[in-house]
């Protein structure tokens, strides 16, 4: 958005300003009436939504009496929000750091090519490749607690004694949701960091190591500085992916055991679906999880422009 | 006019002729008059290879016999509420629809069921439970051509080796249970997900100990929980049955990872299809001996949403062949439920000796519904999630159901 102001015309050039400015509209357009259509309209029916009481009966009559932020002060009143509001936060805190770390250190490593590098780095894709639900399944075979590979694995190389109880034990559980994750989110900050890393010009690698930097030295002072676009942008939307995870915890433990595992996304989803259908409650913290995410958004927006301008001057 | 101007002109039109597309697709389409009642769509959530194919077999049957064609549609189990409640909103609802018990009422309260008396439809000779089950504020909306129940399965072969008899009452599942407890297998089987099925699971410990779904926290009530609780923490049972739909119960049994298990009649089509697996069906221990177990009482019951007069005569005239007593039986058969009648049931036990204690406990079944009708499904949702948090460790039973009970009561 913030690239588009028009460049200053000279003053013979006004005639076709009419014209000009349409087509400008004429092309927002499209996209202006797809984001109203599929975004826009879901989300003032999501807000309508939370502010009504929408039972089952709702849909078939389309009745729903309107009760203010009633569902808000039961959703922010409820034991499980606040459960629900850390969970969100460890597992979106600990995907990221992990995600971005292993993502960066497999990019540096394959920025030097190697026989067989290319044929490893689409190895590494495949978790990104495989439907989700599909690795959930498979993880949650493998960190079952009296067959899984994982502990057996775990008892082979004699790093535990005793069965972890990964899935059963809700001290364990989110941990192991959020290794399932970090998993599945490697790929995708592997390959864009990696595309980040080849724009780097090899002559800046060159001098530097004329100058005698060390490895080390070379990545603080050359790749990382200019790695920074693209790691915001990694990080930005890993965190708008990770806030919203809901395939992963649903396959992998539903939520459980005893909520250990709830999320903002899972409660949604359980408020909504499973029992008791409040689902004025499940849009309400919907709504709120929008909210978080958009507040992220500008935020990096806003660094995003800082930055842009800092590049300008 | 610019060149450039040109092209966004077109675009304009273009981007507008693809909205209205997008538009008229997404809106009902209007060529479905009430003509077609040779054709009708049927809803049902019978995913499983076996299921879905015994399924098919009764509604060729019936289309067959009836003349109508069936168009079938299945979802999983878990999104057969979500979708009906989608299709209620855009009154696109199937013209038969097949649902899980409990979830009836709730659906017909929404106003989208129409009563089953209105075709002629005769509730006579059924099991009282489950015509109760299918009722709402006293009219019939739903009937089952088959039922369910939940039931001790065993692995004869286990059990004979360290000279067990199949239980009968809690304190001899229990010893038998520690018994059969080892070398990296369990002694029994369960489903305690924090869901309807956990609950569906627990009922039937939780209501032959005399606890009432209206009051979650009677003494009666945290001793059934404290039973359960007391299988997992002495290792009988392994801690992942907070993980475990009653698939992968079966799973287990059938990998012999179990001796025995609780679960449904549903299953033995796909014992009897294991090589070498010998197994026995006894009805759930009881707290105490010679008591009957009371067991929830399971299945789907066949639904007519209002799409239509000439629609709803013909699912009627289709759901009547299914219920019909040979398609009754040719389904119980294939897909190991009770017949829903009462008088065929007991023909269908003595034909079938595996099923014959599913058949004793549904005489005594109690339909999860009659007594809180659609407040069910929030009752059940709080023992469920109580349930979790005991085997987790998190809660006492008394706790957890006093919370529960909290929950529950709450408007």
């Amino acid at each position: 958005m913030t690239a588009t102001r028009a460049p200053v015309r000279p003053k013979a050039a006004r005639v076709g300003r009419g014209g000009q400015r349409l087509a400008a509209w004429a092309f927002l357009l499209p996209a202006l009436a797809y984001i109203v259509l599929f975004f826009g309209y879901p989300l003032v029916n999501n807000v309508s939504m939370s502010l009504r009481e929408y039972s089952v009966r709702s849909f078939y009559t389309g009745e729903a009496p309107f009760v203010g932020l009633d569902n808000y002060v039961a959703v922010l009143g409820d034991p499980l929000f606040g459960t629900a509001v850390l969970n969100t936060a460890v597992f979106t805190v600990a995907s990221i750091f992990f995600q971005f770390t292993i993502g960066l250190a497999l990019a540096v490593f394959f920025n030097d090519r190697f026989p067989l590098s290319g044929l490893l780095r689409s190895l590494l894709l495949l978790p990104w490749l495989l439907p989700l639900v599909v690795s959930g399944a498979v993880w949650r075979w493998m960190l079952d607690q009296d067959h899984g590979v994982i502990n057996a694995a775990l008892r082979a190389v004699g790093l535990a004694d005793g069965p972890t109880p990964w899935l059963t034990d809700p001290g364990w559980a989110l941990p192991a949701v959020i290794i399932v994750n970090i998993w599945i989110g490697i790929p995708f900050n592997l390959v864009i960091l990696h595309g980040g890393l080849r724009a780097i010009p090899s002559t800046l690698y060159e001098a530097a190591e004329l100058d005698g930097a060390s490895a080390w030295q070379r990545f603080r002072h050359v790749t990382w500085p200019l790695l920074r676009p693209v790691t915001a942008v990694v990080l930005m939307l890993g965190l708008v992916y990770t806030i919203k995870v809901f395939d992963v915890i649903m396959v992998v433990t539903g939520g459980g055991p005893a909520n250990a595992t709830q999320t903002l996304t899972t409660w949604a989803y359980q408020l909504s679906f499973d029992g008791d259908f409040a689902f004025g409650q499940g849009a309400a913290v919907g709504n709120l999880l929008v909210l978080v995410a958009t507040v992220f958004g500008l935020l990096y927006l806003r660094s995003a422009r800082a930055s842009m301008r800092e590049e300008q001057r | 006019m610019s060149s450039a101007a040109r092209t966004a002109r077109n675009l304009v039109i273009t981007g507008v002729t693809a909205s209205a597309l997008v538009l008229a697709g997404c809106g009902p389409s209007a060529t479905d008059s009430g003509q077609a009642a040779g054709e009708i769509t049927a809803l049902d959530y019978y995913a499983d290879q076996q299921g879905s194919k015994a399924w098919q077999q009764v509604l060729d049957t019936c289309a067959a016999e009836t003349g109508i064609k069936v168009d079938r549609q299945t979802v999983p189990t878990d999104q057969l509420l979500p979708k009906v409640l989608k299709d209620a909103s855009s009154r696109t609802l199937p013209d038969l629809l097949f649902t899980d018990n409990p979830s009836l009422q709730q659906i017909a309260a929404t106003g989208a069921l129409t009563p089953l008396t209105d075709y002629g439809i005769s509730t006579d000779g059924y099991y009282p439970g489950i015509v109760k089950a299918g009722t709402y504020q006293d009219k019939v909306y739903g009937l089952a051509p088959g039922v369910n129940g939940l039931a001790l399965i065993y692995n004869k072969k286990l059990l004979q080796e360290k000279g067990i008899e199949p239980p009968q009452t809690w304190e001899q599942l229990k010893a038998a249970a520690t018994a059969l407890t080892a070398d990296g297998k369990y002694g029994l089987a369960f489903s305690a997900l924090a869901t309807e099925e956990g609950a569906w699971q627990f009922l039937p410990f939780f209501w032959s100990n005399g606890a009432d779904l209206a009051k979650l926290d009677s003494p009666q009530g945290v001793e059934a929980m404290r039973f359960v609780n007391d299988l997992v923490t002495s290792g009988s049972a392994s801690k992942s049955v907070l993980n475990w739909n009653q698939n992968d119960v079966a799973d287990q049994f059938v990998a012999g990872n179990a001796a025995m298990m609780i679960n449904g009649s549903w299953n033995l089509a796909r014992l009897d299809e294991t090589a070498g697996l010998d197994y026995g069906v006894v009805p759930i221990p009881t707290p105490r001996p010679g008591t009957a177990p009371v067991v929830a009482l399971g299945g789907e019951v066949g639904a007519i949403p209002a799409t239509g007069p000439d629609r709803q005569q013909a699912a009627a005239k289709v759901l009547g062949c299914i219920l019909s007593e040979p398609n009754m039986v040719a389904w119980d058969k294939a897909h190991a439920y009770v017949p829903s009648k009462m008088d065929v049931a007991k023909k269908f036990g003595q034909e079938n000796p595996a099923m014959q204690p599913f058949v004793s406990e549904v005489e005594t079944a109690r339909s999860r519904t009659a007594e809180l009708g659609e407040k069910y499904s929030t009752v059940s949702q709080a023992l469920g999630a109580a349930l979790q948090s005991v085997l987790a460790g998190q809660q006492s039973p008394e706790d957890a159901l006093r919370a529960a009970q909290e929950q529950a009561g709450r408007p």
